[in-house]
């Protein structure tokens, strides 16, 4: 019965592709690597341990980029979050708790100055969080020039703490059953990614954010506070990029100036490849999760073959990118023209 | 008292009053931190001075918001690939001149490789250009893709090395040549400037631009090719990140893929900003944009001299371009009046009721 209601349209053919893109590439990972046991499931559950933090901010961007905002400082909040814990709990004796605490409050602080300046103020999103970004990173400088690793205890549990799936194990060459594992930062991810995407499809804060992205003007005759919807978008997206900043930690277990650079244009590219558009009123957190795990592939992938060097990863984004926004295009131009026929 | 009130009123009306402003302040807080920062002096018949290394370090960003604000001015969109494009430029220059990592010799003519490098440039603006004019891409989504690919493929070109070019002409571009005071990248960023400013006034270029990015739409209807003219805003804009990638890789003689312009093309869109441009396309003005360039260089260099590190360096930009940027808002101005409006009221209530 569900099935009739289930249309074809441009929004959830594009999030078709990007899923057909992904599982496509993992087949053929699994043929092509096929000795090298690229069809574990562990293989699989490492795409979203790795990306655990990655997940988490594009599910934020996405909510900002369905504004028709967008947000680029995450990546600097990102690291200034991982430097802060590793200075905390280091060097000042703060526990992994209050510390983490801590790290969330700034980030909902820097969210929603950013927020109030883009809202209220209405100066250009993307000058707002350049200016975030410049003071994040700066900020992490200010902290720390060293690397701090973090040795406290509570948090490296949390960061090692294996949970083992109770289906799909190999059996390894020593004959001994391996069980898969995931750690807790897939489990923020996941949950994360699920909350955002049931509110932006059942709440009326959700469906309130794709009005105003759609048009602005319009839902603001509808009666929508567009301005307050906007800052609490992004007072949303500072605590899911310190949230991310924590996961990414739990990754890392460490602070450095450098770390977490261009994170946000990888969010950015999640977005767009899972079918975002940066105009504001399309989108959707589960394209963005097969973004983020496309990302994922083609590292694994690029590691396997073990030859070519790290910067591929970037071309063959580069070129899946160009992909995805001409086809995204062409769906635009044919929506507008099968409106034109109607009107 | 009402003269100096109306030619102050005047002065605030100008368009250009704030980014002038805005450099004015940062200059006069360098005077009274640092009272050596307008001593220029001369060694070997060039000049040295920290005011001369402002307009010489500030010549790459010179040349970027340039090209940057007819993009924004088109297309009502910014392009964030220009640092990667620099970086590819220099590379394909440095590649195209030497190829591996021990060459101390030319492999072709040096003006071929320039003319390369330019081409380069133009080129990766045109694919932009392209996608934006033609497919109809978002600006931002459509320079993503060289953003994200032009550091990899300059990476592709050096083999992950940083290649050094040892002939004392290579550096000429980026430095000084022999003989001559000032360097070399302020005359390129000052023809840069002047021919461009030239072409827009001289010809209906620059009030194309205006209009097609007011409205692309109307534009069309009116008979201007709105794609034609983002299309050449893009290819432009890419010309220039092509020229700024040269004097980067000749200031340095060589060419670090990863590092060459990092960062460049947000410092050329808040060069824009701050002079006073709508991001949101429409009007521009260029000298807007250089003045803008010169705050963000004379405020990074002055935050050197007064022993700031490059890596706190930041969070004091940060804290200048949201103060800068908040005072352009309209919204903080009507803010404004309307808490004086209140005053007023009062005020002239008081008198009704005497």
């Amino acid at each position: 019965m569900k099935l009739k209601h289930f249309k074809l349209d441009s929004n959830t053919f594009l999030l078709f592709i990007t899923v057909a893109l992904f599982i496509l590439m993992y087949g053929v990972g699994i043929l092509v690597f096929q000795d090298k046991n690229f069809g574990n499931l562990q293989v699989f559950l490492n795409l979203f341990i790795s990306n655990a933090g990655l997940i988490v901010a594009s599910v934020g961007m996405t909510m900002v980029l369905i504004t028709g905002g967008i947000d680029i400082s995450i990546g600097s909040v990102v690291a200034m979050t991982c430097m802060l814990l590793a200075w905390m709990m280091e060097k000042k004796d703060i526990g992994a708790i209050p510390a983490i605490l801590i790290v969330f409050l700034i980030g909902v602080i820097l969210g929603s100055v950013q927020g109030w300046l883009i809202a209220y103020l209405n100066i250009q999103p993307f000058i707002v969080t350049l200016a975030g970004m410049f003071f994040a990173r700066g900020m992490t400088a200010v902290i720390s020039t060293d690397m701090i690793t973090i040795k406290n205890e509570t948090f490296l549990a949390m960061a090692h703490a294996k949970m083992y799936l109770p289906f799909g194990g190999t059996v390894n060459r020593k004959g001994i059953l391996v069980q898969p594992y995931i750690y807790p930062s897939v489990i923020i991810g996941l949950f994360v990614l699920l909350l955002i995407y049931l509110v932006l499809k059942y709440t009326k804060f959700g469906r309130s954010i794709y009005a105003v992205g759609g048009n602005g003007q319009s839902a603001l005759l509808m009666g929508l506070n567009v301005k307050r919807i906007k800052l609490k978008v992004y007072i949303v997206n500072g605590f899911l990029a310190s949230l991310a900043g924590f996961v990414f930690c739990l990754n890392t277990s460490g602070g450095f100036v450098e770390q977490a650079k261009g994170f946000e244009m990888e969010a950015i590219a999640s977005s767009v490849i899972g079918g975002t558009l940066l105009t504001g009123g399309v989108g959707n957190v589960i394209g963005s999760l097969f973004g983020v795990l496309i990302k994922g592939t083609i590292e694994t992938f690029i590691t396997f073959q073990g030859t070519l060097s790290s910067w591929w990863t970037k071309i063959v984004i580069a070129a899946l990118l160009c992909f995805f926004i001409v086809l995204q295009s062409i769906f635009v131009a044919a929506k507008g023209k099968l409106r034109g026929k109607k009107g | 008292m009402s003269n100096i009130k109306s030619v102050w009123k005047k002065m605030t009306g100008y368009r250009l009053f704030l980014p002038i402003f805005c450099l004015i302040i940062v200059l006069i807080i360098n005077l009274i931190k640092t009272p050596a920062f307008f001593q220029i002096t001369i060694k070997n018949g060039i000049l040295y001075g920290y005011i001369i290394d402002i307009i010489n370090r500030s010549s790459e960003l010179i040349i970027l918001a340039v090209g940057m604000t007819m993009v924004v001015a088109a297309s009502g969109g910014t392009d964030i690939s220009v640092g990667a494009v620099s970086a590819l430029s220099g590379a394909v220059c440095v590649y195209a001149l030497v190829g591996s990592i021990n060459a101390s010799a030319y492999r072709i003519p040096y003006f071929a490789a320039l003319l390369l490098a330019a081409l380069t440039g133009i080129l990766c603006g045109a694919w932009n250009g392209f996608l934006v004019a033609k497919l109809k891409i978002q600006p931002m989504v459509a320079t993503l893709i060289f953003f994200t690919a032009g550091r990899g493929i300059a990476q592709v070109l050096t083999q992950g090395f940083i290649l050094y070019v040892r002939v004392d002409q290579f550096k000429y571009l980026g430095n000084s040549i022999p003989g001559v005071p000032l360097p070399t990248p302020v005359f390129l960023a000052l023809s840069v400037v002047v021919v461009t400013a030239f072409v827009l006034k001289k010809t209906a270029l620059g009030l194309y631009i205006q209009t097609v990015g007011i409205n692309a739409r109307a534009a069309r209807l009116v008979g201007l090719n709105s794609s034609f003219i983002q299309f050449l805003s893009y290819s432009f804009c890419g010309l220039c990140a092509g020229i700024a990638g040269m004097i980067i890789t000749s200031r340095v003689y060589s060419i670090d893929a990863n590092n060459a312009g990092l960062n460049l093309e947000l410092d050329a869109i808040l060069a824009v900003a701050i002079g006073g441009n709508s991001l949101g396309g429409g009007k521009f003005s260029l000298t807007g944009s250089v003045i803008g360039a010169i705050t963000i260089q004379a405020l990074t260099t002055s935050l050197y001299a007064m022993k700031v590190t490059a890596d706190q360096l930041p969070v004091y930009k940060a804290v200048v371009v949201i103060i800068i940027v908040a005072l352009q808002s309209p919204e903080l101005r009507r803010m404004y009046k309307n808490i004086r409006n209140k005053g007023a009221g009062k005020v002239t209530g008081k008198r009704a009721a005497e």
